[in-house]
């Protein structure tokens, strides 16, 4: 519906846009977030408080501190370096999701809209299949197939963003091939998939951006889910989802334990749709008066 | 008038309500961390199984009571001829089975063949190993032979394994079970709970309890808050240690501590390289920090053991300090092993805590001293399957629970995959003999043989951390066997 | 809206057949010969035996798809080897908690949502809206297995009030089951009920700008009766096809809840089988769920095409 207005207009130019990004409080402060989180997570990299792969069990379930900020875990583990690493895992695993739908969605999209016809109809009825798939319930079938883990973690939620962006795609690129200046493109004989990659894929890659923020943030949710069912990074490596499975018997006695991955998710989360929703609104000029 | 009729309505449901709070309650919903696979004890290794159907439902010759001793059962007294040969018991009058039909020698003879024959699909068939015959001599007393004298007979008789089923029911038992029992099964919701009822039959007294609900509850947090929300009002065996606190400060709770049969280890593959050099096992008995893996991932709750016997036993050699924590000593010996550069492996684990907090905090460990393990959480049916059947895998963690199993440590081809002729010849004098003291020297020698191979890292004897509400009163405190016994279970108010 | 009907029948029984082919093909790259997973190594070859031709494992793997597949319409979905009962009556006594429980949920997220959409489109703009929008941003971004732990923490163990897990079955009368399924349903509601507030409440907004609208209230129509009489109406549509969407996830999503709350729901039978290698169970339940959700599409698209007919023709 609206998202056709996504598409770039001719007269967007960038210092405009930047502009406007900036007046955009959603977005600001998504951008803000989201930054933060991953600049933590890189900066995990190099250093965090404590080795979060030894365990002092002396140093167990203390409260927070001026040595542990938000307190240690029952194996006597820094919380807080915990959730710096955490981090870096969310979002790998997110973010590589993302890149397998974009990777292999988009292609698939452009090239239904570019053949339209049989090809089409039968690349969104495969597209429609997945989706009737329960995505969590899938993700769980096969990572219990394929054995547990961050990489089938990641290869579980990315199938699920395939249809995703196909179907974006596609429907942003059937908008533009009537536009006048394919006409011309095609006019002077250019091929299609020469037309997508210089015409179209341009055009629509606002759209994808916008997608691909709102996808970031359901990975995060789902790789969440999949860790606290015990089906996604496996220990030592620290993901905020196992961190919260974890928890949950030690709510009344740590509740620092549950608390801080809990609020690192929604932090993360909040971030990525806020930023996404910035987007939208930034890149879409009509949209702004009303939403 | 109408005010009259209404306060007298009001007074006799007071009154109704009164005496039916005042009348003790018969019904408990206890927690149970496993659902079995089906509920024939004769079919099934799980303990799960046992948990809910031994003694509830189905009952043996001989029971073992809670102190872990042999008291009578189905048979009400037995005979022992003087070389230890031959068994008479004499069975109980009026012992019935819930579809009504009487109990006779015939069942008896009927249940021992079955679990011992060739078709026999009985998990712990080395029970009814010594047995050469079992015959009905009238229908209330049955003979059996031995064909050499065991000194652990009647204790095996009393295993949940061992039962006394009918030729009738006997196939039906693992969706329908149908024993002797004070407690007839009435429903099972597949993933969720069974139900017991009394069984106005019954032989023996009558339990005060009338309805008894076993609810799986595998998760350590569902566990903690079933009980406090009054969900189950008793967890014999919570899977959740980092809880007892909550409840020991909680008055409505009991929270009693108890001994388990449950040797815990880290099992080894004894014929996998490196793990088949002795200097390597040593290294890594020496790089674990037992009491640091009790007290994070048991919360505390546990005793150290130096071998694969239980500490309450009377015959328990303290072994733990032959292996002292000592890191530098474990790198010396890796290195005297040719492994100075270290070792890369698999750790695989179980679904219970204790396997699966207990080997992020070894492999901690061990990858101090240069053993790197990679961690595989496996769920049981995989466990069953990779481990314990294909012995596809370096270590892993596990609690044996059956009691008195340090024989297995003589079986061929267990997952262990240890061979030692001292230690068979050991057991093989053990199963032989009856004479205590003489069992008792032997049990030491096989503790010590373990200790000194270092076939396994021992851990520690897991404890039974039962929590039930302060008004029950008769659950076991131990678990000399893998069972819930209810039978003596009751309401104080 | 027969021809209409047809059409979209075909493509719905064309998407569940090519489904019930993915569901059938991923079981069968599972390595090893079934039948020995299940029953493990120690089977002997007669049990195994038994089993592949239970299973009809023997047969051409076209042969073993349709009978499956035959027998699936039959309504016979095999024995579920870990419980060795029929599936079916597995997922007869499941459905009666999960169906109940997307229920449930649906309706408080739709109570909740729609005064809520409604209510912040009116007051477009104040402050009200924009705190309440807000608000939402953050109950999409909570995780709902997180929440549901808070639940669990406040309502049941700190308060009483309700049972912090399990399921007590209907026939302990319906307040005892309702009570079980309450901070389930509520903890899956919440996300539904932030993104089904914000839907409606930009649904209503774009309605509020079209031609009509403005022309209504040109002719004096109070503003009120504008919103009521004629936005509503219309920006319900996409509201009913979120709706439908959320409750075919719910029917199926529910997997992670179902096991902090343990309930025996059909997201757990699944999860359960899957970590017993229960192939027959899960083969059968998951094709039953994709089922339920692209019926569940279908129905929603047909209610579409009821409303606006003009779509009718549009997605020929």
């Amino acid at each position: 519906m609206s998202d056709a207005n996504l598409l770039a207009t001719e007269h967007d130019d960038f210092r405009h846009i930047v502009r406007r990004a900036l007046q955009n409080r959603s977005f600001v402060v998504g951008l803000v977030i989201t930054l933060t989180v991953i600049t933590i997570a890189l900066v995990s990299f190099v250093w965090t408080p404590y080795d979060v792969t030894k365990l002092v069990i002396a140093d167990r379930l203390k409260p927070p501190s001026m040595t542990h900020w938000i307190g240690t875990d029952h194996f006597g583990r820094d919380i807080a370096s915990m959730i710096m690493e955490g981090a870096r895992n969310s979002i790998a695993v997110a973010l590589v999701a993302v890149a397998i739908g974009i990777l292999v969605g988009v292609p698939i999209g452009c090239w239904a809209a570019a053949k339209r016809g049989a090809i089409d109809e039968v690349l969104m009825r495969g597209s429609d299949i997945v989706f009737a798939f329960p995505a969590l319930l899938s993700a769980v079938m096969i990572t219990a197939i394929f054995g547990p883990g961050a990489v089938n973690a990641i290869i579980a939620i990315g199938i699920f963003n395939i249809p995703v962006f196909a179907r974006v795609a596609r429907g942003a690129a059937l908008s533009i091939w009537p536009r006048e200046f394919i006409l011309s493109a095609r006019a002077s004989g250019k091929s299609d998939a020469r037309i997508t990659l210089e015409h179209i894929l341009p055009n629509i890659a606002n759209l994808l951006l916008v997608q691909g923020t709102i996808q970031f943030s359901l990975g995060i949710l789902a790789e969440a889910g999949l860790s606290y069912v015990g089906l996604g990074a496996q220990p030592p490596n620290p993901s905020w989802g196992r961190m919260l499975s974890e928890a949950q018997t030690m709510m009344a006695i740590a509740p620092q334990m549950a608390i801080a991955p809990g609020v690192a998710i929604i932090i993360t989360v909040l971030g990525l749709n806020l930023l996404g929703d910035g987007l939208r609104d930034v890149l879409d000029p009509k949209l702004r008066r009303d939403r | 008038m109408n005010t009259n009729k209404l306060l007298i309505t009001a007074f006799a449901t007071t009154i109704l309500a009164t005496s039916s709070a005042l009348a003790a309650r018969t019904d408990i919903d206890i927690g149970v961390v496993l659902e079995p696979p089906h509920l024939d004890p004769t079919a099934g290794a799980a303990a799960a199984i046992d948990e809910i159907v031994y003694a509830n439902v189905f009952e043996g010759l001989t029971r073992i009571g809670p102190d872990g001793s042999v008291q009578a059962g189905l048979a009400e007294s037995w005979t022992i001829s003087a070389d230890g040969l031959t068994y008479t018991f004499n069975l109980r009058d009026g012992a019935i089975f819930h579809d009504g039909s009487a109990l006779d020698a015939g069942d008896v003879v009927f249940s021992l063949d079955r679990a011992r024959g060739e078709e026999s699909t009985n998990a712990q068939k080395g029970l009814f190993d010594a047995i050469e015959s079992v015959e009905a001599v009238n229908d209330d007393t049955v003979v059996v032979t031995l064909s050499r004298a065991q000194g652990s007979f009647l204790y095996n008789m009393g295993w949940g394994d061992a039962i006394i089923v009918a030729p009738e029911s006997a196939e039906g038992n693992k969706e329908n079970p149908i024993g002797t029992g004070p407690f007839r099964f009435t429903n099972w919701t597949k993933g969720s709970s069974v139900q017991l009822d009394v069984f106005d039959g019954y032989w023996g007294n009558k339990p005060a309890l009338e309805t008894v609900t076993f609810r799986f509850i595998p998760d350590a947090a569902a566990a903690t808050s079933a009980l406090l929300a009054g969900d189950v009002q008793a967890f014999p065996n919570l899977p959740a240690p980092e809880s007892i606190p909550i409840f020991d400060a909680d008055p409505r709770f009991t929270v009693v501590i108890g001994s388990t049969e449950g040797e815990t280890i880290l099992s080894t593959n004894n014929g996998k390289p490196p793990f088949d050099n002795v200097l390597v096992r040593r290294a890594m008995a020496h790089a674990i920090d037992r009491q640091a893996i009790i007290d994070g991932a048991m919360f505390g709750l546990g005793t150290p053991i130096g071998s694969h016997f239980a500490p309450h036993h009377p015959a328990y050699v303290e072994l733990v300090e032959i292996y002292p924590y000592d890191p530098e000593k474990a790198k010396s010996l890796l290195a005297e092993a040719g492994f100075a550069e270290g070792i890369t492996g698999t750790l695989k684990l179980p679904p219970p805590s204790y396997a699966r907090r207990g080997g992020e905090i070894i492999a901690s460990q061990l990858r101090e001293v240069g053993i790197d393990m990679e961690i595989i959480p496996v769920e049981w049916g995989q466990w069953l399957d990779q481990v314990f059947k294909a012995k596809d895998y370096d270590l892993t963690i596990v609690s044996h629970t059956e009691p008195n199993d340090i024989g297995i440590y003589a079986r061929d081809d267990y997952y262990f995959d240890y061979a030692n002729p001292v230690f068979n010849d050991v057991i093989a004098e053990l199963d032989r003999s009856a004479d205590e003291d003489r069992r008792y020297e032997l049990f030491r020698a096989a503790q010590e043989i373990l200790t000194e191979d270092a076939v396994n890292g021992f851990l520690f004897q897991l404890a039974k951390n039962g929590v039930w509400d302060t008004k029950l009163q008769g659950m076991w405190e131990n678990s000399p066997i893998q069972a819930n016994d209810v039978t003596g279970v009751s309401w104080t108010e | 809206m027969f021809a209409y009907v047809v059409r979209r029948l075909a493509t719905v029984l064309t998407t569940m057949l090519a489904a019930s082919l993915i569901v059938f093909a991923v079981l069968q790259i599972v390595p090893g010969d079934p039948a020995r997973l299940m029953l493990g190594i120690n089977a002997t070859q007669d049990a195994v035996d038994n089993l592949r031709e239970q299973l009809n494992l023997d047969d051409p793997l076209h042969v073993r798809y349709l009978t499956w597949l035959v027998d699936m319409v039959r309504g016979d979905f095999g024995n579920s080897y870990t419980y060795s009962v029929p599936v079916r009556e597995l997922v007869a006594e499941r459905i009666i908690v999960s169906v109940p429980l997307a229920l449930l949920a649906l309706t408080l997220s739709t109570i909740v949502a729609i005064p809520v959409g409604i209510f912040t489109a009116s007051r477009h703009g104040t402050a009200t809206d924009t705190a309440t929008m807000a608000a939402t941003q953050f109950g999409i971004a909570i995780p709902n297995f997180w929440f549901a732990l808070l639940l669990v923490y406040v309502f049941a163990i700190t308060l009483r009030w309700v049972p912090a897990g399990g399921f007590p079955g209907w026939h302990e009368g319906l307040w005892p089951a309702l009570q079980s399924l309450l901070l389930p349903a509520i903890a899956l509601a919440l996300p539904q009920a932030a993104i089904l507030s914000r839907i409606t409440r930009s649904a209503l907004l774009e309605t509020l700008h079209e031609d009509y609208i403005r022309t209504a209230r040109a002719k004096g129509l109070p503003a009120r009766r504008v919103l009521w009489h004629h936005a509503l109406r219309n920006a319900m549509i996409p509201v009913l096809t979120i709706m439908g969407l959320q409750f075919a996830f719910l029917l199926a999503g529910t997997i992670i809840i179902e096991n902090v709350f343990y309930l025996p729901g059909l997201g757990r039978l699944v999860f359960q089988a899957i970590q017993q290698l229960d192939l027959i169970v899960v083969q059968s339940v998951v094709t039953l769920l994709v089922a339920a959700v692209i019926a569940v599409n279908f129905l929603v698209d047909l209610a579409y095409a009821w409303a606006d007919p003009r779509l009718r023709s549009r997605t020929r």
